[in-house]
């Protein structure tokens, strides 16, 4: 981890955030939720700047941070991977699938890889579980995905 | 008071409403195992989230067991706490806790103190019945505390002193099941931290996961050096808690058979910190008086109130926290510092050794002492003023190590010159003290009489903040006591608002100041330890024939042959101090 500078108006954004929220102690996680939609993660530097607005120590917004598996500390990729683990996909090998997406592309979940072109998360349930196992790329799904099939989707976005 | 009926173990008991099963049922004399429960009953402190699930009982009509900590009694409850069923799942919950903690307790440095191996003595465990996964958390190691987590049981007592009592805000509990932990933010190491080494963390654990740096190794070695000539000076709260770790009443004084001990224990010169502690006052008061005066006089540019700096965890504190206000404390070193400054070139030159041969260590009740020895600023060519504190603790684990019986030593008196001290100075281990011993010899030199009544007993007690104004023969003197760094916080921001009318405030970061310190005997959570380890500290004071700093001879001698006078150029070079600015942003350990 290393300390990453963000810009000036992201700053002041995330102030807003706290200030919509009347600067609450009490409303930290959908402070953290807000913020992780606007800056997509959240650095040391985001959870510095939460804690001085909302009064509260940094220790404890990390601990509400690494409490929650919503919240990150690490960029999502270019192109979000998220394999469903819901009952319909993971009886119909959605843990195959997902192995394979950590073979190929050598990163494990919640990771991106160095080239910051993908990451790779799970879910639970899509509400597509006819189509199960799912996969969802950023917003597109993919459904009855193989093993197999994954090189291809992975290629897909490769290129772009 | 309308009372309510229970029924615990067949006993039948009126409690008031409110009462929890726990307090209930130790009013008749049924003791409940407890673990992550910490009750300070003397400074309405309590943790109770009812998490480790080990003072579980059994009542009648409901469906699962109920934690006795945070379980209030109703009329007509009937509560069982200790038939088959609570037992077994007790032991059970026991269990679980122990399959993942290390079972290294032969060498772990809280054995024989630790909550937890007791807890497993008492209920007769004597095998680890499930094996688990076993958490390797890295062992973080700071000038004063070291973090071992993987003894971390989630209690949450640390968490309760760090952020309730002492709004430092380090520690909280982060990640989340098998690998939550107790840990400052981005789990990054103490020093890293806003931590004040205060101690009150290590001072509640239950378990070895969090310890004081430990440098009685240091002190045997240089103890075994013949090159060194190696001092001693012993802090005023030493000597009313030391007792205890051999089994003494709390509140016993052992003041004469720990300057035996340490005579034993092969120290060239036994000297007191009470000492430096009235070479503080005279320093302090000085620039107390002078700054008083000057506001009285109408000086603007005066800074009031003065704040004492003699604790380090309050100076840590307030470096970090209120960067901007770094001019208002007392520039006065605390006594620790002001001895060691005044051994290595006084005394040193008096001996006519070099100061590289002369080791100065300290014995206090205190954790940040460790870390404000180690600082830059007290040290000269590298060559510290203090090069070991030790804890209260420490010097019990160095009196066993050197096979002597403590509870039949014979008293022996201090060493002169530094070990000759006044009633003033031994006050200083309490909250109120130092400021109670500023007063004395402030009023003397401010109104030029002789001040009768030495005790001043308005500026004593254990309220978390205290005022109280002292009448400087006709000028009132508006003082503010507070301990634990939450009241201080207060206190600080009244200040800051402009809302402060105290000329002077007295602040300690412990509750109880250093009598409940981070390195004294663990109390384990009875507060009735420090009422009588205060208690201990005031009739120390009321049996020394000087009570007041300035009449100290030996004092009088220091300034006559060495110093001037308070607040002369040399006192200001090696007895004052500045303070800096720590606010800095979060660092991440690689």
């Amino acid at each position: 981890m290393a300390n990453i500078k963000i810009s000036e108006q992201k700053v002041l954004q995330i102030e807003a955030i706290c200030k919509e929220f009347n600067n609450e102690k009490g409303e930290l996680i959908n402070v953290l939720h807000k913020t992780q939609s606007l800056v997509g993660y959240l650095p040391a530097e985001v959870q510095e700047i939460i804690s001085k607005n909302l009064n509260c120590s940094v220790a404890h917004v990390y601990g509400v941070v690494t409490f929650y598996s919503f919240f990150t500390m690490i960029p999502k990729g270019q192109f979000p991977i998220s394999i469903c683990m819901g009952t319909a996909c993971y009886v119909r090998g959605a843990e195959k699938v997902l192995d394979e997406f950590k073979r190929i592309l050598n990163v494990p979940v919640g990771q991106t890889t160095p080239d910051g072109k993908f990451s790779l998360s799970c879910l639970r349930c899509v509400g597509a579980c006819g189509l199960a196992p799912v996969v969802m790329v950023g917003e597109k799904v993919y459904g009855r995905v193989s093993p197999d099939g994954v090189k291809d989707i992975i290629k897909e976005y490769k290129q772009a | 008071m309308e009372m309510i009926n229970i029924k615990i173990d067949n006993k039948d008991i009126k409690v008031a409403p409110g009462t929890t099963v726990l307090d209930a049922a130790k009013s008749v004399g049924i003791k409940i195992p407890t673990l992550c429960y910490l009750h300070l009953h003397d400074f309405n402190i309590t943790n109770k989230p009812a998490g480790c699930r080990i003072c579980v009982v059994e009542v009648k009509g409901r469906r699962n067991l109920a934690p006795a900590c945070a379980t209030d009694c109703y009329e007509g409850m009937e509560v069982n706490t200790h038939n088959i069923r609570v037992l077994n799942s007790r032991k059970t919950v026991l269990e679980l806790i122990l399959s993942d903690h290390p079972t290294d307790c032969l060498i772990c440095p809280k054995s024989g103190s630790c909550e937890l191996q007791t807890l497993a003595q008492e209920m007769g465990i004597r095998q680890i019945e499930y094996q688990g996964e076993q958490s390797h958390y890295k062992e973080d190691t700071s000038p004063a505390i070291i973090r071992d987590v993987d003894k971390c049981i989630m209690c949450r007592r640390c968490e309760m002193m760090c952020n309730d009592v002492q709004t430092v805000g380090v520690l909280s509990a982060v990640n989340r099941g098998f690998m939550s932990v107790v840990a400052p933010a981005f789990e990054m190491n103490l020093d890293h931290s806003v931590c004040t080494y205060c101690g009150q963390c290590v001072a509640v654990c239950p378990t070895g996961a969090l310890t004081e740096v430990d440098h009685t190794n240091q002190v045997i070695r240089a103890l075994a050096d013949p090159s060194k000539t190696v001092i001693v000076q012993t802090a005023p709260a030493v000597r009313v808690a030391l007792g205890e770790e051999f089994g003494m009443e709390p509140g016993t004084r052992v003041t004469g058979k720990m300057v035996s001990a340490l005579k034993n224990l092969g120290f060239d010169y036994v000297f007191d910190t009470d000492f430096a502690a009235d070479l503080t006052i005279m320093e302090e008061g000085t620039e107390l008086l002078d700054r008083i005066t000057r506001h009285l006089k109408g000086d603007k540019t005066v800074k009031l109130p003065i704040l004492t700096s003699c604790c380090p965890g309050w100076v840590n504190f307030f470096e970090h926290q209120f960067p901007e206000m770094s001019d208002i404390p007392s520039t006065a070193r605390s006594p620790q510092q002001m001895f060691g400054a005044i051994a290595k070139t006084y005394f040193a030159d008096k001996l006519g050794i070099k100061r590289e041969n002369l080791v100065v260590v300290s014995i206090m009740p205190c954790l940040a002492k460790k870390y404000e020895c180690q600082r830059d600023e007290f040290a000269t060519n590298g060559n510290p003023d203090v090069d070991f504190a030790v804890s209260t603790r420490e010097l019990a684990h160095l009196i066993k190590q050197a096979n002597i019986d403590f509870n039949i030593l014979p008293d022996q008196d201090f060493d002169k010159p530094m070990g000759e001290s006044t009633g003033a100075a031994v006050i200083f281990g309490t909250t109120g003290g130092v400021i109670e011993a500023a007063a004395r010899t402030a009023y003397e030199i401010f109104t030029g009489k002789t001040l009768e009544k030495v005790d001043f007993k308005q500026l004593r007690g254990m309220e978390w903040i205290r005022e109280a104004t002292v009448d400087f023969d006709g000028t009132p003197i508006k003082i503010g006591i507070a301990h634990g760094l939450g009241n201080a916080r207060k206190l600080l921001q009244d200040i800051k608002d402009g809302k402060s009318e105290f000329h002077a405030i007295e602040i300690m970061a412990c509750p109880g100041g250093c009598i409940g310190g981070g390195g004294q005997p663990l109390h384990h959570g009875d507060t009735s330890i420090l009422m009588a380890r205060q208690k201990a500290i005031y009739s120390e004071d009321s049996g020394k024939a000087i009570r007041k700093s300035h009449e100290n001879p030996y004092i009088q001698t220091l300034y006559a042959e060495f110093l001037g006078k308070p607040m002369s150029e040399k006192a200001h070079h090696l007895l004052h101090t500045h303070y800096f600015d720590k606010s800095k942003p979060v660092e991440i350990d690689e």
